[in-house]
């Protein structure tokens, strides 16, 4: 074999019994480091997979939605609206949507009630989300009751239940007929929620929003883009300040590593005073840290790493959930699809094995310059 | 100021870099104030330990700088969705100012860094530190760029203001930018291939010559250096173009993304690596005559300009491969 791979090899191997020796002293720093890795490597992939899986909700979402602001507030917006948009070069289609929100006093819970534009259901049926099943404890074919806002009751059968595949959307929705919304939430005559429109061009969907704008002073267009955007910072800056709290916490193991580093015991000092006084030279032993600190930092990382895949993934980040995903009575019971890249990794390196090296440069280098003498004598 | 993790990992890694930098550079003025290797003193004693050390902080320095290269350049592909107008890291490089010197002054450190561990190792293998006064004024030059480096960095991110949905409108539109040029105009591809495969060809020739006759090590250096230029402004003129089967894509950055399987990694390394053994090998040209290493620095010329000449010849035929298989013609 080639001299200079030789001689890290030997190294290595001295290393890793020299670990070994002191198997208390490295496991509890082991332990520690491992934990810090799994806390920030949970957050990197949890937010992660929930930045993918609100893109992935929102590639089927409408291009543009009008909305209709009366004293900066979300109004109704007349059905007229929709045809003077429609006329607009580069609009495809123009669909009105019905939709508004439900609070159910015996469950406290709120639900999403929609009318769904592909396939509506009969009047006097509805589909539900399984949040709203597990919620009224009811299933397909049973019925529900909802009051309206004239204080009657209006009774409904359960046509179907969505599948909990998709419940990160459906689990507080309940699909209903038109006539009943009419029925529920008596709309004047014309009236939409909001507009959702359809623009061929992506290029275009700008300047069909600057139109919009100036031909109707008082709707505001939302582009998916937009949303898209928003929802992207918006999980990042929850993220990016978790991680500047757990800032604290990095900061502490970084005192105990390096706390750990530079408080050699007599043995350990008298071993490398022996290893200089055989002839080991300053760069070797300076080599020898660092090979310690290689096969410690490598280990914890790639502990933590599958110990925080495993949390978020199959166990859906159950220390995190409250404060990232935010809270309500009806909530969604999802698994996150795994998403791990090299940009992550990176990211998770650069915030602790950087830190953990650059803390134990110097106590390496103390241990490595003591004279042998000394060091012996000690 | 976006609060990403990475914006937060680039910060602590500057920081840390700027620290570890501070104090090498300290100890680096005093040893070329005070260093006299013939005297016994107990400040001799010291500052020859703490060389030790201050080797050991630039090649972890240099490590950290060659990841946070690619770190930052994934960084702004990644924010480019937070940004109207952006398609690539090229668009939220030009968000602000600050973002492109930022890279430039990212390339020339780690030029500069590795040099300095050239310089550092061949320190090393002569008995008497025979390089030591040349290696701590380079690193008196290396730590302000790095400072500079780490300032800009902070500016950059300070001055980051995501587009979001405010409460009172929607779109932005109203508020349009100046679309940011996502695209960095390239120069004239005819005259750069040819320059291009040219300068290559020249580099080879000197470089092989160089290494079997040992002669023209100044010209092999400076061609090399040259090379690198020639070749990142044809990455950005042609090279890339190829990659994307698209004749006005001129973005550097966007083969660096998984669409294009990462080859940009690999476009890079073999840039970065080949541009610093080359200029290891004019480098250490001034110091051949001295006695301590006049058999040392030979033998590591010739170990840099293989490394070089391999690099570049990698770099020569991923570019000829693609620009051979794919079926977009320019």
């Amino acid at each position: 074999m080639n001299i200079p791979l030789n001689r890290h090899s030997n190294i290595l191997d001295f290393s890793l019994s020299s670990l070994l020796r002191r198997k208390s002293k490295n496991l509890s720093l082991l332990v520690v480091y491992t934990l810090i890795i799994f806390v920030i490597a949970s957050l990197i992939f949890f937010v992660q997979a929930l930045k993918r899986e609100a893109a992935q909700l929102l590639k089927e979402a409408p291009d543009m939605v009008v909305q209709r602001m009366v004293a900066g507030r979300h109004d109704l917006i007349p059905a007229a609206y929709g045809e003077k948009i429609s006329a607009i070069r580069g609009v495809t289609s123009v669909s009105p949507r019905l939709w508004g929100y439900y609070y159910d006093q015996v469950f406290g819970a709120n639900y999403t009630l929609l009318v769904a534009e592909g396939k509506p259901v009969e009047p006097g049926n509805i589909m539900i989300g399984a949040g709203v099943a597990r919620n009224q404890r009811i299933q397909a074919s049973d019925m529900l009751t909802l009051k309206t806002s004239a204080n009657e009751a209006l009774l409904l059968t359960v046509q179907g239940i969505y599948p909990s595949s998709s419940e990160l959307i459906s689990s507080d929705l309940i699909i209903l007929s038109a006539e009943d919304f009419q029925a529920m939430f008596n709309l004047p005559p014309g009236q939409n929620t909001d507009l959702a429109v359809t623009v061929a061009n992506p290029r275009e969907q700008v300047t069909v929003a600057a139109k919009i704008a100036e031909l109707f002073p008082d709707t505001r267009p939302i582009l998916k883009s937009e949303i898209l955007r928003t929802y992207d910072s918006l999980f990042e800056w929850r993220g990016g300040m978790i991680v500047v709290i757990l800032a604290v916490a990095v900061l502490s193991f970084i005192i105990f590593a390096w706390d750990k580093a530079t408080g050699l015991s007599a043995e350990e000092r008298k071993e490398i005073g022996i290893l200089k006084s055989i002839g080991w030279e300053t760069s070797d032993v300076l080599l020898l840290k660092f090979w310690e600190g290689i096969v410690i930092s490598l280990s914890a990382f790639l502990t933590g790493v599958v110990l925080a895949y495993v949390h978020v993934f199959f166990f859906s980040a159950a220390l995190f959930e409250h404060a990232l995903k935010g809270w309500s009575v009806i909530y969604p019971q999802f698994r996150l699809v795994p998403v791990i890249d090299v940009y992550q990794l990176t990211v998770l390196f650069f915030l602790t094995v950087l830190p953990y090296t650059a803390a134990t440069i110097i106590p390496a280098w103390l241990a490595a310059t003591v004279p042998p003498d000394a060091a012996m004598r000690s | 100021m976006i609060q990403h993790p990475a914006i937060l990992a680039l910060s602590v890694a500057a920081l840390l870099t700027c620290f570890m930098l501070a104090y090498a550079a300290r100890y680096g003025t005093r040893i070329l104030e005070k260093w006299d290797l013939h005297s016994g003193s107990e400040l001799q004693l010291d500052l020859e330990r703490r060389t030790y050390l201050i080797s050991v902080i630039l090649s972890y320095m240099l490590v950290f700088q060659i990841l946070s290269l690619f770190l930052y350049i994934f960084t702004a592909d990644n924010l480019h969705s937070q940004f109207t107008g952006a398609m690539c890291a090229a668009g939220s490089l030009g968000v602000n100012s600050y973002g492109y010197p930022v890279l430039i002054l990212k390339i020339v450190n780690c030029l500069l860094a590795g040099v300095w561990l050239i310089i550092n190792h061949v320190d090393t293998r002569g008995y008497d530190y025979p390089l030591i006064k040349t290696k701590y004024g380079l690193l008196n030059v290396l730590a302000p760029l790095i400072l500079l480096e780490a300032v800009l960095q902070f500016a950059y991110f300070l001055n980051l203001k995501a587009d979001v949905i405010t409460s009172c409108c929607g779109s932005l539109f109203s508020t349009e930018k100046h679309s940011i040029a996502g695209e960095i105009a390239g120069l004239p591809n005819g005259p750069m291939q040819l320059a291009f495969f040219g300068m290559m060809a020249v580099t080879a020739s000197v470089g092989i010559f160089f290494y079997l006759r040992g002669k023209g090590g100044g010209f092999f250096s400076f061609f090399s250096s040259l090379t690198f230029i020639i070749a990142a402004a044809s990455l950005v003129s042609f090279i890339c173009l190829y990659f994307y089967e698209l004749p006005s894509h001129h973005c550097p950055f966007c083969i660096l993304q998984k669409e294009y399987s990462y080859i940009g990694y690999a476009l890079y390394a073999t840039l970065l690596g080949g541009a610093i053994s080359g200029l290891g090998v004019g480098a250490l040209k001034p110091f051949i005559s001295h006695p301590s290493l006049s058999r040392v620095i030979p033998a590591i010329q010739h170990r840099l300009t293989l490394v070089t000449l391999v690099l570049y010849l990698l770099f020569t035929l991923i570019v000829t491969w693609r620009m051979l298989t794919t079926s977009f013609r320019l």
